[in-house]
Protein backbone atom coordinates (compact mmCIF):
# COMPACT_ATOMS: atom_id res chain seq x y z
CA UNK A 1 0.00 0.00 0.00
CA UNK A 2 1.34 3.61 -0.81
CA UNK A 3 2.12 6.07 2.29
CA UNK A 4 -0.86 7.89 1.39
CA UNK A 5 -3.46 4.93 1.31
CA UNK A 6 -1.18 3.66 4.87
CA UNK A 7 -1.92 7.06 6.28
CA UNK A 8 -5.19 7.59 5.94
CA UNK A 9 -5.58 3.71 6.88
CA UNK A 10 -3.35 3.95 9.87
CA UNK A 11 -6.10 6.23 11.50
CA UNK A 12 -8.93 3.83 11.10
CA UNK A 13 -6.21 1.06 12.72
CA UNK A 14 -5.74 2.82 15.65
CA UNK A 15 -9.08 3.62 16.17
CA UNK A 16 -9.97 -0.15 15.91
CA UNK A 17 -7.47 -1.39 17.72
CA UNK A 18 -8.64 0.76 21.16
CA UNK A 19 -10.86 -1.57 21.94
CA UNK A 20 -10.39 -3.36 24.90
CA UNK A 21 -10.72 -7.07 25.10
CA UNK A 22 -12.24 -7.95 28.60
CA UNK A 23 -11.89 -11.72 29.07
CA UNK A 24 -8.47 -11.43 27.91
CA UNK A 25 -6.46 -11.05 30.60
CA UNK A 26 -6.96 -14.01 32.72
CA UNK A 27 -5.98 -15.68 29.14
CA UNK A 28 -2.74 -13.78 28.87
CA UNK A 29 -2.12 -14.85 32.64
CA UNK A 30 -2.08 -18.52 31.69
CA UNK A 31 0.81 -18.34 29.03
CA UNK A 32 3.06 -17.00 32.04
CA UNK A 33 4.84 -19.66 33.37
CA UNK A 34 6.05 -20.05 29.32
CA UNK A 35 7.28 -16.60 29.02
CA UNK A 36 9.78 -17.05 31.56
CA UNK A 37 10.75 -20.63 29.68
CA UNK A 38 10.79 -18.67 26.24
CA UNK A 39 13.03 -15.81 27.82
CA UNK A 40 15.71 -18.13 28.14
CA UNK A 41 15.89 -18.82 24.43
CA UNK A 42 14.73 -15.89 22.75
CA UNK A 43 17.87 -14.23 20.80
CA UNK A 44 19.59 -12.54 23.40
CA UNK A 45 20.15 -9.24 21.82
CA UNK A 46 17.02 -8.63 20.49
CA UNK A 47 17.79 -5.46 18.88
CA UNK A 48 20.77 -6.98 16.71
CA UNK A 49 18.39 -9.95 15.90
CA UNK A 50 15.52 -7.60 14.66
CA UNK A 51 18.26 -5.40 12.47
CA UNK A 52 19.73 -8.33 11.07
CA UNK A 53 16.34 -10.05 9.69
CA UNK A 54 16.93 -8.96 6.08
CA UNK A 55 15.18 -11.44 3.24
CA UNK A 56 15.18 -10.95 -0.27
CA UNK A 57 11.47 -10.40 -1.57
CA UNK A 58 10.20 -13.46 -3.17
CA UNK A 59 6.66 -14.49 -4.85
CA UNK B 1 -20.49 -33.77 -2.31
CA UNK B 2 -16.48 -33.39 -0.41
CA UNK B 3 -13.95 -31.82 0.27
CA UNK B 4 -11.13 -34.11 -1.16
CA UNK B 5 -9.32 -32.91 -4.37
CA UNK B 6 -6.10 -32.55 -5.47
CA UNK B 7 -4.06 -30.05 -3.76
CA UNK B 8 -0.27 -28.88 -3.77
CA UNK B 9 1.28 -26.53 -1.03
CA UNK B 10 4.81 -24.22 -1.94
CA UNK B 11 6.48 -22.50 0.93
CA UNK B 12 9.35 -20.32 0.27
CA UNK B 13 11.02 -20.03 3.62
CA UNK B 14 13.15 -17.44 5.04
CA UNK B 15 17.04 -18.33 5.57
CA UNK B 16 19.55 -16.14 7.78
CA UNK B 17 23.32 -17.42 8.56
CA UNK B 18 23.95 -15.20 11.89
CA UNK B 19 27.52 -15.26 11.52
CA UNK B 20 27.64 -14.51 8.12
CA UNK B 21 25.01 -11.09 7.80
CA UNK B 22 26.29 -10.15 4.12
CA UNK B 23 26.36 -14.10 3.16
CA UNK B 24 24.42 -14.32 -0.83
CA UNK B 25 20.69 -15.51 -0.03
CA UNK B 26 21.03 -17.61 -3.27
CA UNK B 27 23.62 -19.29 -2.74
CA UNK B 28 22.95 -19.72 1.01
CA UNK B 29 19.29 -21.29 0.00
CA UNK B 30 21.69 -23.64 -3.19
CA UNK B 31 23.66 -24.85 0.04
CA UNK B 32 20.40 -25.61 1.76
CA UNK B 33 18.74 -27.84 -1.35
CA UNK B 34 22.33 -29.55 -2.00
CA UNK B 35 23.08 -30.52 1.62
CA UNK B 36 19.65 -32.00 2.10
CA UNK B 37 19.24 -33.42 -1.89
CA UNK B 38 22.48 -35.13 -1.57
CA UNK B 39 22.01 -37.44 1.25
CA UNK B 40 19.15 -36.63 2.84
CA UNK B 41 15.69 -38.04 0.99
CA UNK B 42 17.14 -38.83 -2.03
CA UNK B 43 18.38 -41.88 -0.31
CA UNK B 44 22.14 -41.87 -0.61
CA UNK B 45 21.88 -41.69 -4.52
CA UNK B 46 25.14 -39.99 -5.95
CA UNK B 47 23.97 -36.65 -7.32
CA UNK B 48 20.16 -35.24 -6.36
CA UNK B 49 17.33 -36.12 -8.97
CA UNK B 50 17.10 -33.52 -11.34
CA UNK B 51 13.89 -31.84 -12.21
CA UNK B 52 12.02 -32.31 -15.35
CA UNK B 53 10.92 -29.68 -16.97
CA UNK B 54 8.84 -31.55 -19.33
CA UNK B 55 4.99 -29.68 -19.82
CA UNK B 56 7.10 -26.51 -18.08
CA UNK B 57 6.95 -22.71 -19.55
CA UNK B 58 8.93 -23.15 -22.44
CA UNK B 59 10.84 -20.84 -21.27
CA UNK B 60 12.65 -23.16 -19.22
CA UNK B 61 14.37 -24.40 -21.50
CA UNK B 62 16.94 -22.36 -21.56
CA UNK B 63 17.79 -24.52 -18.17
CA UNK B 64 19.62 -26.82 -20.02
CA UNK B 65 17.40 -29.78 -20.77
CA UNK B 66 16.34 -30.99 -24.72
CA UNK B 67 14.02 -33.17 -22.97
CA UNK B 68 10.78 -31.50 -24.73
CA UNK B 69 12.51 -31.13 -28.30
CA UNK B 70 14.06 -34.86 -28.20
CA UNK B 71 10.97 -36.53 -27.42
CA UNK B 72 10.21 -38.68 -30.23
CA UNK B 73 7.00 -40.16 -30.82
CA UNK B 74 6.76 -43.49 -29.04
CA UNK B 75 6.19 -45.54 -32.27
CA UNK B 76 9.88 -44.84 -33.06
CA UNK B 77 10.74 -47.36 -29.82
CA UNK B 78 10.34 -50.31 -31.87
CA UNK B 79 13.21 -49.12 -34.21
CA UNK B 80 15.32 -49.28 -31.45
CA UNK B 81 16.73 -53.40 -30.29
CA UNK B 82 17.42 -52.07 -27.21
CA UNK B 83 13.99 -50.45 -26.39
CA UNK B 84 11.14 -51.59 -25.00
CA UNK B 85 8.12 -53.11 -27.44
CA UNK B 86 6.25 -49.96 -28.36
CA UNK B 87 3.07 -50.12 -25.60
CA UNK B 88 1.34 -48.03 -27.34
CA UNK B 89 -1.86 -50.55 -27.90
CA UNK B 90 -1.12 -51.46 -24.04
CA UNK B 91 -4.85 -50.33 -23.01
CA UNK B 92 -3.70 -51.76 -19.01
CA UNK B 93 -1.23 -49.33 -18.99
CA UNK B 94 -1.88 -46.32 -20.42
CA UNK B 95 -5.06 -46.99 -17.47
CA UNK B 96 -2.39 -47.02 -14.30
CA UNK B 97 -0.74 -44.10 -15.49
CA UNK B 98 -2.59 -42.58 -18.24
CA UNK B 99 -0.40 -42.03 -21.05
CA UNK B 100 2.06 -43.75 -22.92
CA UNK B 101 5.88 -43.86 -22.63
CA UNK B 102 8.58 -42.04 -24.22
CA UNK B 103 12.16 -41.80 -25.04
CA UNK B 104 14.37 -39.56 -24.91
CA UNK B 105 17.71 -38.53 -25.94
CA UNK B 106 20.18 -38.59 -22.99
CA UNK B 107 22.18 -35.26 -22.61
CA UNK B 108 25.22 -34.82 -23.85
CA UNK B 109 28.29 -34.60 -21.69
CA UNK B 110 28.43 -30.14 -21.93
CA UNK B 111 24.68 -30.40 -20.95
CA UNK B 112 25.61 -32.22 -17.77
CA UNK B 113 28.22 -30.35 -17.45
CA UNK B 114 26.18 -26.78 -17.57
CA UNK B 115 25.52 -25.15 -14.44
CA UNK B 116 21.99 -25.51 -12.91
CA UNK B 117 20.26 -24.26 -10.21
CA UNK B 118 20.09 -26.40 -6.90
CA UNK B 119 17.23 -28.74 -7.51
CA UNK B 120 16.11 -32.29 -5.84
CA UNK B 121 13.28 -34.19 -6.12
CA UNK B 122 12.62 -36.70 -2.67
CA UNK B 123 11.32 -39.72 -2.03
CA UNK B 124 8.11 -38.20 -0.51
CA UNK B 125 7.75 -36.91 -4.08
CA UNK B 126 8.26 -33.04 -3.09
CA UNK B 127 10.46 -30.83 -4.94
CA UNK B 128 13.14 -29.06 -3.20
CA UNK B 129 15.02 -25.95 -4.80
CA UNK B 130 16.13 -22.56 -5.01
CA UNK B 131 13.13 -20.32 -6.02
CA UNK B 132 13.83 -15.63 -5.85
CA UNK B 133 16.80 -16.31 -3.60
CA UNK B 134 14.67 -18.86 -0.86
CA UNK B 135 14.90 -22.50 -0.28
CA UNK B 136 11.28 -23.66 -1.40
CA UNK B 137 9.71 -27.29 -0.66
CA UNK B 138 6.63 -27.75 -3.20
CA UNK B 139 4.99 -30.49 -1.59
CA UNK B 140 3.88 -33.77 -3.61
CA UNK B 141 0.25 -33.79 -4.83
CA UNK B 142 -2.02 -34.91 -1.94
CA UNK B 143 -5.62 -36.21 -2.50
CA UNK B 144 -7.52 -34.41 0.23
CA UNK B 145 -6.58 -31.10 2.76
CA UNK B 146 -5.32 -33.44 5.61
CA UNK B 147 -2.71 -35.05 3.58
CA UNK B 148 -1.90 -31.37 1.75
CA UNK B 149 -0.93 -30.50 5.88
CA UNK B 150 0.74 -33.56 6.35
CA UNK B 151 3.29 -33.16 3.41
CA UNK B 152 3.21 -29.11 4.28
CA UNK B 153 4.92 -29.83 7.90
CA UNK B 154 6.92 -32.61 6.24
CA UNK B 155 8.48 -29.98 4.35
CA UNK B 156 9.34 -28.27 7.80
CA UNK B 157 11.33 -31.30 9.08
CA UNK B 158 13.22 -31.34 5.65
CA UNK B 159 14.46 -27.80 6.39
CA UNK B 160 15.06 -29.42 10.09
CA UNK B 161 17.23 -31.74 8.69
CA UNK B 162 18.88 -29.78 6.22
CA UNK B 163 20.12 -27.66 8.77
CA UNK B 164 21.45 -29.91 10.95
CA UNK B 165 23.40 -31.49 7.91
CA UNK B 166 24.51 -28.10 7.75
CA UNK B 167 25.57 -26.99 11.10
CA UNK B 168 27.72 -31.32 10.36
CA UNK B 169 29.40 -29.06 8.14
CA UNK B 170 30.36 -26.21 10.63
CA UNK B 171 27.51 -24.02 9.23
CA UNK B 172 24.82 -22.20 10.48
CA UNK B 173 22.18 -21.21 8.88
CA UNK B 174 18.79 -21.30 10.26
CA UNK B 175 15.56 -21.19 8.26
CA UNK B 176 12.12 -19.86 9.18
CA UNK B 177 8.86 -20.48 7.89
CA UNK B 178 7.20 -17.08 7.91
CA UNK B 179 6.54 -14.37 4.69
CA UNK B 180 8.03 -11.42 6.02
CA UNK B 181 11.00 -9.60 7.26
CA UNK B 182 9.05 -6.74 8.46
CA UNK B 183 11.15 -4.72 6.38
CA UNK B 184 9.44 -5.02 2.93
CA UNK B 185 10.67 -8.03 1.68
CA UNK B 186 7.53 -11.09 1.38
CA UNK B 187 8.11 -14.47 0.28
CA UNK B 188 4.95 -16.68 -0.68
CA UNK B 189 3.30 -20.10 0.72
CA UNK B 190 0.88 -21.04 -1.97
CA UNK B 191 -1.86 -22.82 -2.32
CA UNK B 192 -2.59 -25.14 -5.59
CA UNK B 193 -6.04 -26.25 -6.27
CA UNK B 194 -7.04 -28.41 -9.03
CA UNK B 195 -10.90 -27.58 -10.33
CA UNK B 196 -12.91 -28.18 -13.11
CA UNK B 197 -12.23 -25.91 -15.90
CA UNK B 198 -16.05 -25.44 -16.61
CA UNK B 199 -16.35 -23.03 -13.64
CA UNK B 200 -16.17 -19.62 -15.04
CA UNK B 201 -12.75 -17.67 -13.98
CA UNK B 202 -15.49 -14.60 -13.53
CA UNK B 203 -17.24 -17.00 -11.04
CA UNK B 204 -14.08 -17.53 -9.12
CA UNK B 205 -13.03 -13.94 -8.87
CA UNK B 206 -16.38 -13.04 -7.93
CA UNK B 207 -17.56 -15.12 -5.46
CA UNK B 208 -13.58 -16.08 -3.89
CA UNK B 209 -12.65 -12.46 -3.47
CA UNK B 210 -14.93 -12.34 0.20
CA UNK B 211 -13.56 -15.75 1.13
CA UNK B 212 -9.49 -14.97 0.60
CA UNK B 213 -10.55 -11.46 2.15
CA UNK B 214 -12.17 -12.44 5.38
CA UNK B 215 -9.97 -16.62 5.37
CA UNK B 216 -7.02 -14.76 7.67
CA UNK B 217 -9.54 -14.18 10.37
CA UNK B 218 -9.61 -17.86 10.80
CA UNK B 219 -6.18 -19.27 9.64
CA UNK B 220 -3.89 -16.20 9.60
CA UNK B 221 -0.16 -16.36 11.09
CA UNK B 222 -0.21 -13.45 12.98
CA UNK B 223 2.33 -10.43 12.75
CA UNK B 224 4.11 -7.97 14.72
CA UNK B 225 4.01 -4.42 12.44
CA UNK B 226 1.88 -2.70 10.36
CA UNK B 227 2.73 -1.90 6.66
CA UNK B 228 4.60 -3.40 4.15
CA UNK B 229 7.66 -1.78 6.23
CA UNK B 230 6.29 -2.13 9.52
CA UNK B 231 5.91 1.30 10.18
CA UNK B 232 3.21 1.61 12.50
CA UNK B 233 3.69 -0.17 15.74
CA UNK B 234 0.79 -2.68 16.21
CA UNK B 235 -0.58 -6.76 15.88
CA UNK B 236 -2.26 -7.71 12.60
CA UNK B 237 -3.91 -11.14 12.01
CA UNK B 238 -2.38 -12.11 8.67
CA UNK B 239 1.80 -11.72 7.88
CA UNK B 240 0.83 -11.36 4.07
CA UNK B 241 -2.37 -8.65 4.10
CA UNK B 242 -0.12 -5.75 3.32
CA UNK B 243 1.28 -6.80 0.31
CA UNK B 244 -2.39 -7.36 -1.46
CA UNK B 245 -2.12 -4.86 -3.42
CA UNK B 246 -4.48 -5.38 -6.43
CA UNK B 247 -7.86 -7.77 -6.92
CA UNK B 248 -7.00 -10.17 -9.98
CA UNK B 249 -3.42 -10.40 -11.67
CA UNK B 250 -0.58 -12.71 -12.97
CA UNK B 251 1.95 -10.85 -10.77
CA UNK B 252 3.15 -13.08 -7.83
CA UNK B 253 6.76 -10.90 -6.78
CA UNK B 254 5.16 -7.69 -6.98
CA UNK B 255 1.65 -5.51 -7.09
CA UNK B 256 0.25 -8.98 -5.66
CA UNK B 257 -3.33 -9.76 -6.47
CA UNK B 258 -6.14 -11.04 -4.14
CA UNK B 259 -6.80 -13.74 -7.05
CA UNK B 260 -3.79 -14.89 -9.18
CA UNK B 261 -4.85 -15.72 -12.53
CA UNK B 262 -1.54 -18.08 -13.23
CA UNK B 263 -2.93 -21.43 -14.90
CA UNK B 264 -0.91 -24.37 -15.68
CA UNK B 265 -2.98 -27.62 -14.44
CA UNK B 266 0.07 -30.12 -15.32
CA UNK B 267 -2.99 -32.18 -15.98
CA UNK B 268 -5.81 -32.15 -18.59
CA UNK B 269 -5.67 -28.63 -19.09
CA UNK B 270 -9.68 -29.39 -21.18
CA UNK B 271 -11.07 -30.78 -18.08
CA UNK B 272 -9.00 -29.06 -15.10
CA UNK B 273 -7.28 -25.54 -13.98
CA UNK B 274 -5.12 -25.33 -11.41
CA UNK B 275 -6.11 -22.39 -8.73
CA UNK B 276 -2.75 -20.71 -7.53
CA UNK B 277 -3.68 -18.75 -4.26
CA UNK B 278 -0.80 -16.63 -3.46
CA UNK B 279 -1.98 -14.56 -0.36
CA UNK B 280 -2.44 -17.05 1.92
CA UNK B 281 -0.07 -17.53 5.04
CA UNK B 282 2.65 -19.95 5.96
CA UNK B 283 1.04 -22.12 9.00
CA UNK B 284 2.91 -24.08 11.57
CA UNK B 285 -0.61 -25.24 13.35
CA UNK B 286 -2.11 -28.10 11.77
CA UNK B 287 -5.60 -26.50 12.47
CA UNK B 288 -4.71 -23.72 11.06
CA UNK B 289 -3.44 -25.60 7.81
CA UNK B 290 -6.17 -27.46 7.40
CA UNK B 291 -8.74 -24.64 7.69
CA UNK B 292 -6.86 -22.86 5.56
CA UNK B 293 -6.69 -25.89 2.85
CA UNK B 294 -10.28 -27.38 3.66
CA UNK B 295 -12.47 -24.41 3.58
CA UNK B 296 -11.17 -23.41 0.30
CA UNK B 297 -11.57 -26.55 -1.30
CA UNK B 298 -15.25 -26.30 -0.03
CA UNK B 299 -16.20 -23.21 -1.76
CA UNK B 300 -14.65 -24.51 -4.90
CA UNK B 301 -16.75 -27.56 -4.40
CA UNK B 302 -19.42 -25.09 -4.25
CA UNK B 303 -18.57 -23.39 -7.18
CA UNK B 304 -17.78 -26.56 -9.11
CA UNK B 305 -21.70 -27.57 -8.52
CA UNK B 306 -22.80 -24.57 -10.65
CA UNK B 307 -25.46 -23.71 -8.27
CA UNK B 308 -24.39 -20.92 -6.60
CA UNK B 309 -26.71 -19.67 -3.18
CA UNK B 310 -28.07 -16.53 -3.86
CA UNK B 311 -26.80 -15.58 -0.25
CA UNK B 312 -23.05 -15.40 -2.20
CA UNK B 313 -24.58 -12.32 -3.96
CA UNK B 314 -24.55 -10.17 -0.62
CA UNK B 315 -20.87 -10.72 0.26
CA UNK B 316 -19.42 -8.43 -2.51
CA UNK B 317 -17.12 -5.73 -0.72
CA UNK B 318 -16.95 -2.24 -1.69
CA UNK B 319 -12.86 -2.14 -1.64
CA UNK B 320 -12.21 -5.74 -1.75
CA UNK B 321 -7.86 -4.41 -1.46
CA UNK B 322 -8.89 -1.77 1.49
CA UNK B 323 -10.78 -4.58 3.45
CA UNK B 324 -8.03 -7.26 3.09
CA UNK B 325 -5.92 -4.48 5.13
CA UNK B 326 -8.59 -3.25 7.69
CA UNK B 327 -9.34 -6.74 8.79
CA UNK B 328 -5.87 -8.14 9.22
CA UNK B 329 -5.03 -4.83 11.15
CA UNK B 330 -7.67 -5.58 14.04
CA UNK B 331 -6.93 -8.40 16.47
CA UNK B 332 -10.23 -7.89 17.75
CA UNK B 333 -12.18 -8.93 14.97
CA UNK B 334 -14.81 -6.55 15.52
CA UNK B 335 -14.01 -4.00 12.22
CA UNK B 336 -16.95 -4.41 9.57
CA UNK B 337 -15.80 -3.74 5.59
CA UNK B 338 -18.27 -1.87 3.45
CA UNK B 339 -20.61 -4.14 0.94
CA UNK B 340 -22.06 -3.19 -2.11
CA UNK B 341 -25.64 -3.57 -1.08
CA UNK B 342 -24.88 -1.16 1.48
CA UNK B 343 -24.25 -2.73 4.91
CA UNK B 344 -21.08 -3.83 6.59
CA UNK B 345 -19.86 -7.14 7.48
CA UNK B 346 -16.86 -8.29 9.85
CA UNK B 347 -15.09 -10.97 8.80
CA UNK B 348 -16.78 -13.69 10.83
CA UNK B 349 -20.03 -12.52 9.74
CA UNK B 350 -18.68 -13.31 5.92
CA UNK B 351 -17.01 -16.35 6.91
CA UNK B 352 -20.11 -17.52 8.62
CA UNK B 353 -22.32 -16.81 5.52
CA UNK B 354 -19.95 -19.23 3.33
CA UNK B 355 -20.06 -22.18 5.96
CA UNK B 356 -24.09 -21.80 6.02
CA UNK B 357 -25.02 -21.95 2.45
CA UNK B 358 -21.93 -24.62 1.97
CA UNK B 359 -23.94 -26.99 4.97
CA UNK B 360 -27.21 -26.17 3.46
CA UNK B 361 -25.81 -27.35 -0.14
CA UNK B 362 -24.06 -30.66 1.13
CA UNK B 363 -27.45 -31.47 2.93
CA UNK B 364 -29.24 -31.36 -0.27
CA UNK B 365 -27.34 -33.66 -1.52
CA UNK B 366 -26.70 -36.54 1.14
CA UNK B 367 -24.53 -37.19 3.77
CA UNK B 368 -21.14 -35.56 4.26
CA UNK B 369 -18.01 -37.76 4.61
CA UNK B 370 -16.02 -37.70 7.43
CA UNK B 371 -12.96 -35.37 5.70
CA UNK B 372 -15.84 -32.85 4.96
CA UNK B 373 -17.70 -33.29 8.32
CA UNK B 374 -14.48 -32.61 9.66
CA UNK B 375 -13.82 -28.96 8.24
CA UNK B 376 -17.41 -28.20 8.48
CA UNK B 377 -17.23 -28.75 12.52
CA UNK B 378 -14.18 -27.21 13.01
CA UNK B 379 -15.08 -24.08 10.83
CA UNK B 380 -17.89 -23.53 13.01
CA UNK B 381 -16.00 -24.38 16.34
CA UNK B 382 -13.30 -21.98 14.97
CA UNK B 383 -15.68 -19.12 14.12
CA UNK B 384 -17.63 -19.68 17.67
CA UNK B 385 -14.28 -19.52 19.39
CA UNK B 386 -13.52 -16.02 17.72
CA UNK B 387 -16.61 -14.70 18.30
CA UNK B 388 -16.62 -15.54 22.12
CA UNK B 389 -13.71 -15.69 23.68
CA UNK B 390 -11.01 -14.81 21.55
CA UNK B 391 -8.03 -16.96 23.48
CA UNK B 392 -10.19 -19.84 23.57
CA UNK B 393 -8.87 -20.37 20.00
CA UNK B 394 -5.27 -20.66 20.91
CA UNK B 395 -4.98 -24.40 20.60
CA UNK B 396 -6.47 -23.86 16.74
CA UNK B 397 -5.62 -20.66 15.15
CA UNK B 398 -2.04 -19.37 15.43
CA UNK B 399 -2.42 -15.90 14.96
CA UNK B 400 -4.62 -16.08 18.05
CA UNK B 401 -1.82 -18.08 19.95
CA UNK B 402 0.98 -15.43 18.51
CA UNK B 403 -1.40 -12.76 20.38
CA UNK B 404 -1.71 -14.48 23.19
CA UNK B 405 1.78 -15.06 23.82
CA UNK B 406 3.19 -11.30 22.47
CA UNK B 407 0.08 -9.40 24.70
CA UNK B 408 1.61 -11.62 27.76
CA UNK B 409 4.80 -10.49 27.08
CA UNK B 410 3.47 -7.14 26.41
CA UNK B 411 1.88 -6.34 30.17
CA UNK B 412 4.53 -8.08 31.63
CA UNK B 413 7.43 -5.69 30.56
CA UNK B 414 4.77 -2.38 29.80
CA UNK B 415 6.24 -2.77 26.12
CA UNK B 416 4.96 -0.46 23.23
CA UNK B 417 4.76 -2.73 20.00
CA UNK B 418 7.83 -1.47 18.41
CA UNK B 419 9.95 -2.57 21.10
CA UNK B 420 12.58 -5.48 19.85
CA UNK B 421 11.88 -7.93 22.23
CA UNK B 422 8.71 -8.32 20.63
CA UNK B 423 9.60 -8.08 16.98
CA UNK B 424 12.11 -10.75 18.20
CA UNK B 425 9.53 -13.54 19.39
CA UNK B 426 7.47 -12.67 16.20
CA UNK B 427 10.53 -13.66 13.94
CA UNK B 428 11.39 -16.45 16.01
CA UNK B 429 8.30 -18.16 16.31
CA UNK B 430 8.83 -19.06 12.48
CA UNK B 431 12.38 -20.14 13.54
CA UNK B 432 12.26 -24.04 12.33
CA UNK B 433 15.28 -25.05 15.03
CA UNK B 434 14.07 -27.49 17.37
CA UNK B 435 15.90 -25.98 20.42
CA UNK B 436 15.09 -21.87 19.47
CA UNK B 437 11.26 -22.72 18.13
CA UNK B 438 8.48 -20.67 20.01
CA UNK B 439 5.91 -22.81 18.77
CA UNK B 440 8.15 -25.85 19.82
CA UNK B 441 7.58 -24.87 23.14
CA UNK B 442 4.18 -24.31 23.16
CA UNK B 443 4.17 -27.53 21.65
CA UNK B 444 5.70 -29.25 24.12
CA UNK B 445 3.61 -27.80 26.62
CA UNK B 446 0.57 -28.97 24.93
CA UNK B 447 -0.65 -25.95 23.64
CA UNK B 448 -1.26 -26.66 20.62
CA UNK B 449 -3.43 -28.69 19.31
CA UNK B 450 -1.98 -31.30 16.65
CA UNK B 451 -3.59 -33.82 14.15
CA UNK B 452 -0.35 -35.86 12.94
CA UNK B 453 2.53 -36.66 15.54
CA UNK B 454 6.07 -36.14 15.00
CA UNK B 455 6.23 -39.81 13.46
CA UNK B 456 3.37 -39.08 10.71
CA UNK B 457 5.50 -35.92 10.14
CA UNK B 458 8.72 -37.98 9.95
CA UNK B 459 7.01 -40.35 7.95
CA UNK B 460 5.55 -38.19 5.14
CA UNK B 461 9.48 -36.46 4.65
CA UNK B 462 10.40 -39.79 3.26
CA UNK B 463 7.31 -41.04 1.81
CA UNK B 464 4.99 -40.03 -0.88
CA UNK B 465 0.97 -39.72 -0.39
CA UNK B 466 -0.23 -42.87 -2.47
CA UNK B 467 -3.15 -41.80 -3.58
CA UNK B 468 -1.73 -39.84 -6.19
CA UNK B 469 0.89 -39.78 -9.00
CA UNK B 470 3.48 -38.62 -6.11
CA UNK B 471 3.45 -42.39 -4.98
CA UNK B 472 5.37 -43.36 -8.60
CA UNK B 473 7.51 -40.47 -8.06
CA UNK B 474 8.60 -40.77 -4.70
CA UNK B 475 8.44 -44.32 -4.79
CA UNK B 476 11.19 -44.74 -7.64
CA UNK B 477 13.49 -42.42 -6.51
CA UNK B 478 13.30 -44.60 -3.02
CA UNK B 479 13.91 -47.90 -4.60
CA UNK B 480 16.26 -46.94 -8.13
CA UNK B 481 17.50 -43.91 -6.96
CA UNK B 482 20.36 -44.47 -9.41
CA UNK B 483 18.28 -44.59 -12.38
CA UNK B 484 16.29 -41.69 -12.28
CA UNK B 485 17.94 -39.24 -14.56
CA UNK B 486 14.91 -36.23 -13.86
CA UNK B 487 11.15 -35.91 -12.16
CA UNK B 488 8.68 -33.17 -12.67
CA UNK B 489 4.95 -33.30 -11.91
CA UNK B 490 4.15 -34.64 -15.53
CA UNK B 491 7.16 -37.19 -15.50
CA UNK B 492 9.57 -39.19 -14.76
CA UNK B 493 12.86 -39.79 -16.76
CA UNK B 494 14.68 -43.43 -16.19
CA UNK B 495 18.09 -44.34 -16.94
CA UNK B 496 18.28 -47.74 -17.54
CA UNK B 497 21.32 -49.65 -17.88
CA UNK B 498 21.76 -50.76 -21.51
CA UNK B 499 19.34 -48.55 -23.39
CA UNK B 500 20.63 -45.94 -25.77
CA UNK B 501 18.16 -43.28 -24.94
CA UNK B 502 16.42 -42.10 -21.71
CA UNK B 503 12.58 -43.65 -20.92
CA UNK B 504 10.26 -40.69 -19.94
CA UNK B 505 7.20 -41.49 -18.29
CA UNK B 506 4.60 -39.05 -18.68
CA UNK B 507 2.59 -38.92 -15.59
CA UNK B 508 -0.40 -36.62 -16.68
CA UNK B 509 -2.74 -37.62 -14.84
CA UNK B 510 -2.18 -36.55 -11.04
CA UNK B 511 -4.97 -39.25 -9.87
CA UNK B 512 -3.10 -41.96 -11.89
CA UNK B 513 0.08 -43.76 -11.08
CA UNK B 514 -1.11 -44.09 -7.18
CA UNK B 515 -0.37 -47.32 -5.08
CA UNK B 516 -3.51 -49.13 -6.02
CA UNK B 517 -2.78 -48.35 -9.38
CA UNK B 518 0.56 -49.21 -9.67
CA UNK B 519 1.94 -50.15 -6.22
CA UNK B 520 1.82 -54.01 -7.10
CA UNK B 521 4.05 -53.25 -9.72
CA UNK B 522 6.94 -50.95 -8.37
CA UNK B 523 7.01 -53.03 -5.10
CA UNK B 524 7.67 -56.85 -6.78
CA UNK B 525 10.55 -54.97 -9.43
CA UNK B 526 14.01 -56.24 -8.97
CA UNK B 527 15.44 -53.62 -11.20
CA UNK B 528 14.38 -50.59 -13.14
CA UNK B 529 13.97 -52.17 -16.29
CA UNK B 530 12.10 -55.10 -14.88
CA UNK B 531 9.79 -52.45 -13.84
CA UNK B 532 9.29 -51.12 -17.18
CA UNK B 533 8.54 -54.90 -18.55
CA UNK B 534 6.40 -55.39 -15.73
CA UNK B 535 4.58 -51.63 -16.45
CA UNK B 536 4.08 -52.75 -20.09
CA UNK B 537 3.11 -56.33 -20.07
CA UNK B 538 0.95 -56.32 -17.10
CA UNK B 539 -2.81 -56.77 -17.60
Amino acid sequence: MSSQEFAQHRRQSEEASEVELPQAQAQINEVDSLLDEIDSVLESNASAFVQGFVQKGGQ
Amino acid sequence: MTTKRIIGMETEFGILEPAEPYANPVALSSHVVEAYGAVGSASGAATPVKWDFHGEDPLNDARGYRLERAAAHPSQLTDDPNQLAPSGEDLAQQRRMGARLQHVARPSNGEMLRARAANAVLTNGARLYVDHAHPEYSSPETANPREAVLWDRAGEHVMIEAMALLRRQGREVVVYKNNVDGKGASYGSHENYLMRREVAFIDVIRYLTPFFVTRPAICGAGRVGLGQRSEVPGFQISQRADYVENDVGLETTFNRPIINTRDEPHADAEVWRRLHVIGGDANLFDVSNLLKVGTTSLVLWLLETGEIPLDLESLMLDDAVDATWRISHDPTLRTAVDMHDGSSKTALDIQQVYLDVIREAIRRRGEPDFDTEEILTRWQQVIDSLRGDLFSAAAQVEWVAKYQLLEGMRQRGGLAWDNDKLRALDLQWHDLRPERSIVARLDGSGKIERIFSHAEVAYAATHAPESTRAYLRGGLIERFPGNVAAAGWDGIVLDVPGYRDLVRLPTTRPARATSALVGEILEGSTSVEDFLIRLTSAK
